[in-house]
């Protein structure tokens, strides 16, 4: 390992931090890049061989096999492979540093109907889990709010950044709908805002109606007080969905169940909302109905035991080409409060070995996520005029082996690959002279 | 019907809450005195004494609450009320050995802090006041006899299902003192106790007892077990370290009587039995339901059982979304639960029944008479509610038959007693009347001139009563109508015409004699008077009821899930030929080689092996490894944590393994065949471990890695010192500093333990010498273990303060920590554990979700490993534990070891680590086949297990899951067609009596103190045992 970090540190005379507090958000782009000799993974289902790729200004400028290098700095990447930043669409990086210290957790409020809410106020840029990510090729994050019904807005950031303002790539993409579970379960509540042990409604699945439905009023009746341009008091609860409407902003329905999933229909029926289901274990059962209305999807953890004792023991792994068959739109984030959000590619990998294409996977994780979070415009995909948000890797990132990344670039800025854990690995390393 | 007689109206005796057979001769009288000798005989009756012995045209006499003479030649005696029986018959009355009747109503204690779980606030001591024992949940002391008091509205319940007699018990706590045998009769407290002590009871529930401890199932176990030897040594000893001890001395009092276990479980009754063989006991074990699916087990525990009849509710399963969360086992169970008796009998297992665990004791006949219908005998049924709960309480002297001498509990019914039309008319407890359906006991069934006096002349028809209350009318038409009748008076009516036009005629009367009269009115209101009498039975008409269709059902498969065997698979001789041979062995990877499997084990390695006894498997582009063995397991548990106190040496997964856990299956499928099953991290010394092999359908014992040397679960840090305790913490130790402390007690005073055992043993070898007795201490002996090489540990710990600690404590008492297990901070003090000797199993890449483990990082095995440390890669999750090969590959990426040896660390290296190196963890001639093979590199995120064998027995196969996902669809399409029948079908097992589609929860254990997400349907087991 300290090969790779000597190797990177020869290669690239840029300023290494010394000490995680030390690791600086890099500086803007000044000089053109040439990635050249590199197998690009376009992000769209496109590989070019032995391509180069440049950045001018933050920008993707040139994708081809003939790209001029003239007057740019080049970096051979023979043998190495390009893909687009990878995208955590959803996370709760810089919102939850620790999860059982519980003053290091600024992921949820009270209330069950808090539209207002910003992730993107409460993003902390110094986390110390940020620059692990990077070092695994994930570049762009969604950061959202849970808690209650109406979590709140989420926004995507960018990792590597001074402050929250700084990371403000795109605020408020989401508005975040928790909805309340429908699973007729009497003992040991979850989801829907519930805590283990809390006391269980006598018929859940009557509650939880109950609860949507008065989503449904909260946004007739936004609608209503949106459609009057001037009031005597302004509701900050209805403000805060006005781009719902307009389309300019989506609804993120967090839910499971085919029949909850069927009910989120509605949000786009009578609302008109950019619907994206989020979490949709069951997806899998209803990938037409889905396509249908043109909802997306983002499944949570693919690295998950069945729902059911009876399922295909290998159910999670298997959904997201059943998704892909079924022509929806979806992509997978690494949900786990134990390893970090660290593992997406990986969660890619495994459904590459249960149906998907190495390229397909890639899409998922990068294009797809993109235009799921309204940023495909800017990023998603290693194409001419896109934010060169880039990484360089070692060899197959899906594989735990090769998922080595060389370089990587957020608007054209040299990240710096270092992080907390690589210095405690050098700390160590030195005591006890291991080379 | 049975022509009406002239009876006796002494038959309607006063049966009611006056009645006293026998008035207490100590008791005043407030009244006239009104002495009786309760004198009955009942004629003409088939008596039935006991299953095997049936009378015809037979007499009982009984006399004072007894029977006095049963036959068929019996001189009446003059003082006998005779009742004639004729066409009844008259059966022992049932026995019940499972019943709380008479006690007093149980107030359940919420645990302080409300609800249960890892964080809830803990209650050390007992709340018990008095000189008793110091756990609360040992109630030995209770005694039945001294709260019972007759509950008639229960017995009432009782008695007219049948019962008429009961064994009643306290039914709170893991020793809950002693039952009573008491008849139903409505009769004084004092003549109704026939026993007062019949048993001890005993159940693995804390019940009302709201202390930590035993917060477990393996913890009530090592409760009960500690207890045998804490009042073997009260009673040997008269210690005055203990002073008085109530419970104790109660547990001892109470060993002579009969034994009884409340199991409720299939597992729970091995678990049950296994104490008793321990302590040369042999439970009676009360079942639960589910014992069918493992009856062989059954059967060896050589037990006999007392079999509720509580099936489970059909389940509404009209809509499919619901549907899919029901599972296949439930729906399975809902099938073959009625079967239960059935297997019991067919088993040769003696065994009672009970109406315990029923919604209502109304559904007991019901139920019955499905067991019968699923293969239950009607004479062992008799025998299971007579003659087995007598003999088994030594009271068949007393009750159970029909015999001279005995108690007079009698059922009088209109049929043989189990037919589906029979009643029981009535109920007779200790020569006291019970009416059930005395309405019953004259039959008005048959055909009768019918004459009625109206105002336009005399209307004759033939009146023909029947079931149901149906009557017909009929001359040249026959007229529908109906009669309703209470054992004297009738109400009769007839309707002629349809719909708004339709004329009802109504009467009434009463019967006497063969004739019944009465008066009327007609759709106009002209009154009339009317005669029936008998003239003639009805036509019985031949094969009116459909014949019953043949009863199909699933089969029972092991384990009883989805996956589960109907066949266990057997090891076969293979031969993989030509594949990539991991060896886990300084051979490293050997290309295109063949691997020979015999007899379970590796027979032998190399090129162009063959073997004519050998199945071929073409390795061609495959790779075979051994199979993964797993450090840190928690699956296949009944329960994981013992939390109620800071040590519990004494407590062993071992006593509560769940063969009945889909993740065995499940980690097949990754590649693992070996799972080291630890007690969570609730406490600093948590219990005794066990080593399973994932041998898929094996039951509890079986699963077990024979010949394994022993290990215990230690924890240090947050969990131990509950730093996530919402409540506050209320056990020591609160701190690591205390951590520390635990351990230089625990092994201070087990070294003490050890000594005074020495000094003991020599003193008493001394002859002349006053013998010591040094208590046994189930906890302070598995220390003592660990002290002397016996027994090893693998300690729960991250940062290097509480490493560094543990090994000084270690090193102070003489023994080195085995295995320091998760050790994030590990890297930190390589080189001290190194030279400690310890091993480290560790996560891949887990950090920064609890404070001690920020400064986590995934170089940490690499590092250990270039320390120089033995390194194994766990996951403590049932999820990622089916991915460890992909584990195993990230330390590729983090630090670049070679693929070999990030191979070994889940093989070869927590192979060493468990001791278990001799037999599994490399492919080497000689060694268990546990092997997999592996689709692709088992390193690479594309590798799929398609092959997972144990001991050479394939027990996961990728071609065969897909097949059994297809025989699985199929088996719960069937069953849902079943329910979906039994929904057409109006009355019980109808629409009415279904439940509403339930999920199929399932339980998921870890350490306790990460919040991995494993689903919408899973369920903390304290949550789950806290709604039970």
């Amino acid at each position: 390992m300290k090969k790779i970090i000597f190797y990177i540190a020869c290669l690239l005379p840029f300023t290494k931090g010394v000490a995680q507090e030390t690791i600086s958000p890099a500086a803007a782009q000044k000089e053109t890049i040439a990635l050249t000799n590199a197998t690009i993974h376009v992000g769209n289902g496109q590989v070019i061989s032995n391509g180069t790729v440049v950045l001018k200004d933050g920008k993707i400028t040139e994708v081809s096999t003939t790209a001029s290098t003239t007057g740019a700095r080049v970096i051979n990447c023979n043998g190495k492979h390009i893909y687009p930043g990878l995208i955590l669409a959803s996370s709760q990086l810089g919102l939850v540093e620790v999860n059982s210290v519980r003053a290091t957790v600024d992921a949820t409020e009270i209330g069950d109907m808090n539209p207002s809410i910003r992730s993107i106020v409460a993003y902390n840029t110094d986390s110390k889990v940020i620059n692990t990510l990077r070092t695994n090729g994930i570049l762009l994050a969604n950061i959202i709010p849970s808690g209650g019904i109406i979590s709140g807005s989420s926004s995507v950031v960018p990792l590597d950044a001074w402050n929250w303002e700084d990371a403000a790539y795109k605020t408020d993409v989401a508005i975040h709908f928790r909805m309340p579970s429908l699973l007729n379960r009497t003992r040991g509540a979850r989801g829907g805002g519930a805590q283990p042990g809390q006391q269980v409604a006598a018929d859940p699945v009557k509650r939880g109606l109950e609860q949507i439905e008065n989503v449904k009023i909260f946004f007739r009746e936004a609608k209503a007080y949106l459609a009057e341009p001037a009031h005597e008091q302004t509701n900050l609860k209805f403000e805060a969905v006005r781009n719902l409407f307009s389309k300019k902003q989506k609804l993120f329905i967090h839910c499971n169940l085919v029949k909850e999933m069927l009910i989120a229909v509605d949000f786009v029926k009578e609302f008109g909302f950019d619907v994206v289901l989020a979490g949709a274990v069951d997806s899998w059962q209803i990938a037409d109905i889905l396509k249908q209305h043109n909802m997306a999807v983002i499944l949570n953890q693919l690295h998950s035991l069945p729902t059911m004792v009876d399922d295909d023991i290998d159910q999670p792994y298997k959904t997201p080409a059943i998704l892909q068959k079924a022509g929806v739109l979806f992509t997978f984030t690494d949900d786990d409060v134990n390893s970090r959000y660290r593992n997406l590619s990986f969660n890619a990998g495994t459904a590459v070995a249960y149906g998907l294409t190495r390229e397909e996977a890639l899409t998922a994780i990068t294009l797809n996520a993109a235009t799921i979070l309204g940023i495909a415009d800017k990023t998603g995909t290693v194409e001419t005029g896109k934010d060169a948000n880039i990484i360089v890797c070692e060899g197959d990132i899906f594989e735990m082996r090769t998922n080595i990344i060389n370089h990587a670039f957020i608007q054209g800025r040299y990240v710096d690959l270092d992080n907390k854990q690589k210095q405690l690995a050098e700390k160590y390393q030195k005591k006890y002279g291991i080379k | 019907m049975q022509k009406i007689k002239f009876l006796l109206m002494a038959l309607i005796v006063t049966a009611g809450a006056g009645q006293r057979i026998n008035a207490q001769e100590t008791f005043p009288v407030n009244d006239v005195a009104d002495p009786k000798n309760g004198s009955y005989a009942f004629t003409n009756a088939v008596i039935v004494k006991d299953a095997q012995t049936i009378l015809q045209n037979a007499t009982m006499v009984i006399r004072r609450g007894k029977i006095e003479m049963v036959g068929t030649n019996i001189a009446i005696p003059k003082d006998a009320v005779v009742i004639d029986c004729r066409g009844k018959y008259i059966y022992p009355a049932f026995i019940d050995m499972y019943s709380d009747y008479g006690m007093p109503a149980q107030e359940r204690q919420q645990a302080a802090g409300g609800a249960a779980g890892f964080f809830r606030t803990q209650q050390i001591n007992s709340n018990n006041k008095g000189a008793y024992g110091w756990n609360q949940a040992i109630k030995s002391e209770t005694q039945a006899y001294k709260i019972f008091s007759a509950d008639d509205s229960k017995a009432k319940a009782l008695r007219d299902n049948g019962f008429g007699a009961v064994l009643t018990h306290q039914k709170d706590g893991i020793a809950r003192g002693t039952g009573s045998f008491v008849t139903l009769a409505n009769n004084a407290d004092n003549f109704v106790l026939v026993k007062e002590k019949a048993s001890a009871h005993y159940s693995f529930s804390r019940g009302n007892s709201a202390q930590s401890y035993p917060s477990s199932l393996m913890g009530s176990i090592a409760l009960l077990r500690q207890t045998y030897l804490d009042a073997q040594w009260y009673k040997m000893a008269a210690p005055v370290t203990e002073g008085v001890n109530i419970s104790l001395k109660y547990w001892n009092d109470n060993q002579a009587l009969p034994q009884i276990f409340e199991a409720n479980d299939k597992w729970n009754s091995l678990r049950a039995d296994k104490i008793g063989d321990e302590f040369g006991v042999q439970y009676i074990i009360k079942a639960g339901g589910n014992e069918y699916q493992r009856i062989k087990e059954m059967a060896e525990t050589k037990a006999s059982f007392i079999v509720s009849l509580n099936f489970p509710a059909a389940m509404d399963v009209d809509d499919p979304n619901d549907l899919r969360f029901v599972g296949l086992d439930d729906l399975k169970h809902w099938e073959l639960a009625p079967g239960n008796a059935a297997a019991f009998e067919k088993a040769g297992i003696n065994f009672c029944l009970t109406t315990a665990d029923l919604t209502n004791s109304s559904e007991f006949m019901a139920n019955l008479r499905k067991a019968i219908e699923y293969g239950l005998s009607e004479t062992k049924a008799l025998d299971a509610l007579t003659k087995a709960p007598a003999s088994l309480l030594g009271v068949y002297d007393k009750i159970g038959s029909l015999d001279a001498g005995k108690i007079a509990n009698f059922l009088i019914t209109s049929g043989p007693v189990f037919a589906d039309k029979t009643v029981i008319l009535q109920n007779w407890t200790q020569g006291i009347k019970n009416a059930v359906k005395d309405e019953n006991w004259y039959d008005l069934k048959g055909s009768y001139k019918f004459l009625a006096n109206t105002v336009g002349g005399t209307k004759a028809f033939t009146l023909d009563l029947k079931d149901a209350g149906v009557a017909q009318f009929i001359s040249r038409d026959t007229i529908a109508g109906k009669y309703s009748f209470d054992g004297k008076l009738i109400k009769l009516s007839y309707t002629e015409g349809r719909g708004p036009n339709a004329k009802e005629t109504i009467m009434s009367g009463a019967t006497s004699g063969n004739t019944i009269s009465g008066r009327g009115t007609d759709a106009q209101g002209n009154a009339f008077n009317w005669t029936a009498g008998f003239d003639k039975m009805p036509v019985s008409k031949t094969d009116s009821a459909r014949p019953k269709p043949p009863l199909v059902t699933g089969k029972v498969t092991y384990p009883f899930l989805s996956y589960g065997w109907e066949e266990m698979p057997k090891a076969e001789n293979i031969l993989v030929k030509n594949a990539t041979v991991w060896t886990s062995e300084n051979e490293g990877k050997l290309e295109n080689t063949d691997v020979l499997i015999k007899n379970g084990k590796i027979a032998a390695i190399g090129k162009n092996l063959g073997d004519a006894t050998a199945r071929i498997i073409d390795g061609t582009g495959k790779h075979v490894t051994a199979g993964i063995n797993y450090e840190h397991s928690h699956i296949a548990a009944a329960s994981i944590n013992e939390g109620g106190q800071s040590v519990t040496s004494e407590v062993r997964i071992a006593d509560n393994i769940n063969p009945d856990d889909i993740n065995i299956y499940r980690q097949l499928s990754g590649g693992v065949t070996s799972s080291h099953i630890l007690h969570g991290s609730a406490n600093t010394i948590g219990g005794q471990t066990q080593l399973i092999k994932l041998r898929w359908g094996a039951n509890d014992q079986d699963l077990k890695f024979a010949g394994a040397d022993p290990f215990i679960k230690f924890a240090l840090g947050e969990n131990v010192k509950r730093s996530s305790s919402t409540q506050g913490n209320a056990r020591f130790p609160d701190s690591r500093m205390g951590v520390d402390q635990v351990l230089m007690d625990a092994f201070q005073r087990a070294s003490d333990y050890q000594t005074s055992r020495k000094t003991a043993e020599v003193n008493n070898r001394k002859k002349g010498s006053t013998p010591v007795t040094v208590r046994r201490d189930l906890e302070l002996e598995a220390l003592v273990e660990i002290m002397n090489k016996k027994r090893f540990i693998t300690c729960h710990s991250y940062v290097q303060s509480e490493i560094n600690a543990a090994m000084k404590v270690a090193e102070k008492f003489g023994f080195t920590v085995n295995t320091f297990t998760h050790i994030l901070e590990g890297y930190k003090v390589a080189d001290k554990m190194k030279t400690h000797g310890a091993a480290v199993s560790t996560f891949s890449d887990w950090w920064n979700y609890k404070m001690e483990v920020v400064d986590a990082i995934p170089y940490n095995a690499y590092i250990m490993q270039k320390v120089g440390l033995n390194v194994a890669i766990n996951s403590d999750d049932a999820e990622m534990a089916r991915r460890l090969n992909q584990e195993a590959a990230k330390i590729v990426k983090y630090g670049g070891i070679n693929e070999l040896d990030a191979w070994k660390m889940v093989t070869i290296n927590p192979a060493k680590m468990l001791h278990v190196d001799a037999k599994v963890g490399s492919i080497k001639v000689g060694k268990d086949a546990d092997l997999v093979i592996w689709s692709d590199n088992p390193l690479s995120i594309y590798a799929k297990a398609e092959k997972t064998m144990v001991d050479g027995i394939i027990y996961f196969d990728r071609d065969k899951d897909a097949a059994m996902r297809k025989l699985n669809q199929a088996e719960k399409a069937r069953l849902v067609q079943k329910l979906a029948a039994a929904k057409r079908t109006a009355g019980p097992g109808g629409a009415a009596g279904m439940q509403r589609a339930r999920p199929r929860l399932e339980v998921i254990h870890a350490c306790g103190d990460h919040n991995h997400d494993h689903g919408l349907l899973t369920i903390d087991a304290d949550e789950l045992e806290e709604n039970n």
